[in-house]
């Protein structure tokens, strides 16, 4: 096995899936390893509520990614839950001593080398583990620029958090050797899978569908300090939290490019551009809402509503096209 | 967005960090850049945390005031609330908030405390004390 190459990445998810596959000899950039697994997303959870403000997520659910790319690529992986550090971490060490590359599940507050801004209780931050050193881990988190370090006591901490998506202690590691696929027939299904979820899933919290349910509650917010707060959390999951810019629009348009230059099928080039675009409207209301966040504009909610209207006629038209291309291309 | 308007605004919530995000480059090609950050991400970041450090100021002044005990103060601190705090503890919301009275919580017993400061990543004499 090679020694270990880190890799910069925008979403952690991604991120560790790109790099385990690399690691495996499979060549992957985060863009293709999002993509395949379909994990452009929209859903908005009225229901579901962190401080009182409704889940809001631009990506399929935490571990998605990581399932998916199992399915299609023949990874062979294995993973392990623990009810306390005293099991899991020896497990750990052992994986290590081995000579596995060690994918966790991990909560962002408990880990030091974050930035004290960022350290939120969210539980579901992966990173890969590809050594240790007396009482440290040598640590691949893939949304940091190097590789860093992270003492014992507060990787079980991190790894043992409770709350929301709990980690329990979630460790996974690749048994097999992925063998490169058919990328046509993978790709032609991985668009297929993510223009169905945005288009026809049947509940309208999902989807296009979700965005307008959304817009329609924005549109109706009054001019207060929870209205921010609540605007302010939809920028938050779509800009702040690892997602390469306009809620992983741009990721996504970056793995339609791969697909087609992997595959020759050229309407994926334009459509790649024309979620660019989708993504600068989704930056651009962004920019609107933090403006009336900080009082440069007044706060109008009709406006903002207006914005994810539109936001949600682009999507339902730009995934109806990936939709139409991806049914023509023959393979 | 295009590369060259990738932000590098050098926002404070990143410590120096920079982050990467997916641009245009000349060539056409999307790729990966790494920014220093946009001010909207700064705006949006600092709120949240701004109404975090808000909630734990306001139980630090009833704490002072002998209306509630140093472990709401730690709780907003750990940027936890009671459905957290109860999560991480395994311990009834209603006890949590039993043991937000002073009185009550002088005389938690040694094994409560330390599961407290085990949830809230304290040593036992940094969780009976404000500063």
């Amino acid at each position: 096995m090679p020694p270990f190459a880190h890799q910069h990445a925008s979403h952690c998810e991604s991120g560790v899936m790109a790099s385990l596959l690399r690691h495996h000899g499979l060549p992957m950039s985060e863009a293709m390893a999002f993509g395949l697994a379909s994990a452009v997303f929209f859903a908005y959870l009225p229901f579901m509520r962190i401080n009182g403000l409704p889940l809001i997520a631009y990506r399929i659910a935490p571990r998605g990614i990581i399932k998916r790319l199992h399915g299609e690529l023949g990874l062979g992986m294995r993973f392990e839950k623990f009810a306390s550090p005293r099991e899991g971490t020896p497990r750990l060490d052992e994986l290590l001593d081995a000579g596995h590359l060690v994918g966790l599940q991990t909560s962002v507050f408990w880990l030091p080398y974050f930035p004290p801004d960022l350290r939120f209780h969210f539980n579901a931050h992966n990173l890969l583990v590809y050594g240790r050193e007396g009482d440290e881990y040598l640590v691949s988190d893939p949304v940091a620029e190097t590789v860093v370090r992270c003492a014992r006591a507060d990787l079980e901490k991190a790894r043992f958090a409770k709350g929301m998506l709990a980690p329990k202690g979630l460790l996974y590691y690749a048994t097999g050797k992925p063998s490169a696929p058919d990328w046509a027939k993978l790709g032609k299904r991985a668009l297929a899978r993510a223009a169905a979820t945005m288009l026809r899933t049947p509940i309208p919290f999902v989807g296009v569908r979700g965005i307008g349910l959304l817009a329609w509650q924005v549109g109706r917010l009054p001019d207060s300090d929870h209205s921010r707060m609540y605007v302010g959390n939809i920028v938050r999951m779509q800009e702040e939290i690892g997602t390469g810019g306009a809620g992983f629009r741009f990721l996504y348009a970056s793995f339609l490019q791969e697909l087609a230059e992997l595959t020759g099928h050229k309407p994926l080039e334009g459509l790649a551009a024309r979620l660019v675009e989708v993504g600068d409207r989704w930056r651009e209301f962004a920019l609107a809402a933090a403006r009336m966040i900080r009082g440069r504009d007044p706060f109008d909610g009709r406006a903002l509503g207006a914005r994810l209207h539109d936001l949600a006629a682009d999507e339902k038209k730009f995934f109806g096209e990936l939709d139409a291309a991806q049914r023509a291309w023959a393979c | 967005m295009r590369e060259r308007d990738v932000p590098q605004e050098g926002n404070v919530t990143l410590a120096g960090h920079r982050k990467a995000v997916y641009a245009v480059a000349d060539d056409g090609r999307v790729r990966l850049v790494a920014s220093r950050g946009w001010e909207v991400e700064e705006i949006v970041t600092r709120q949240a945390i701004d109404d975090l450090e808000r909630l734990a100021r306001e139980a630090h002044g009833r704490a002072v005031a002998g209306l509630t005990s140093p472990l709401e103060v730690h709780m907003y601190r750990a940027r936890m609330d009671l459905a957290l705090l109860s999560q991480s503890t395994g311990l009834w919301r209603w006890r949590i908030r039993r043991h937000f009275r002073p009185q009550v919580f002088a005389h938690l017993s040694p094994a409560l405390r330390q599961r407290y400061a085990d949830a809230l990543g304290l040593s036992l004499e940094a969780l009976g004390r404000i500063d």
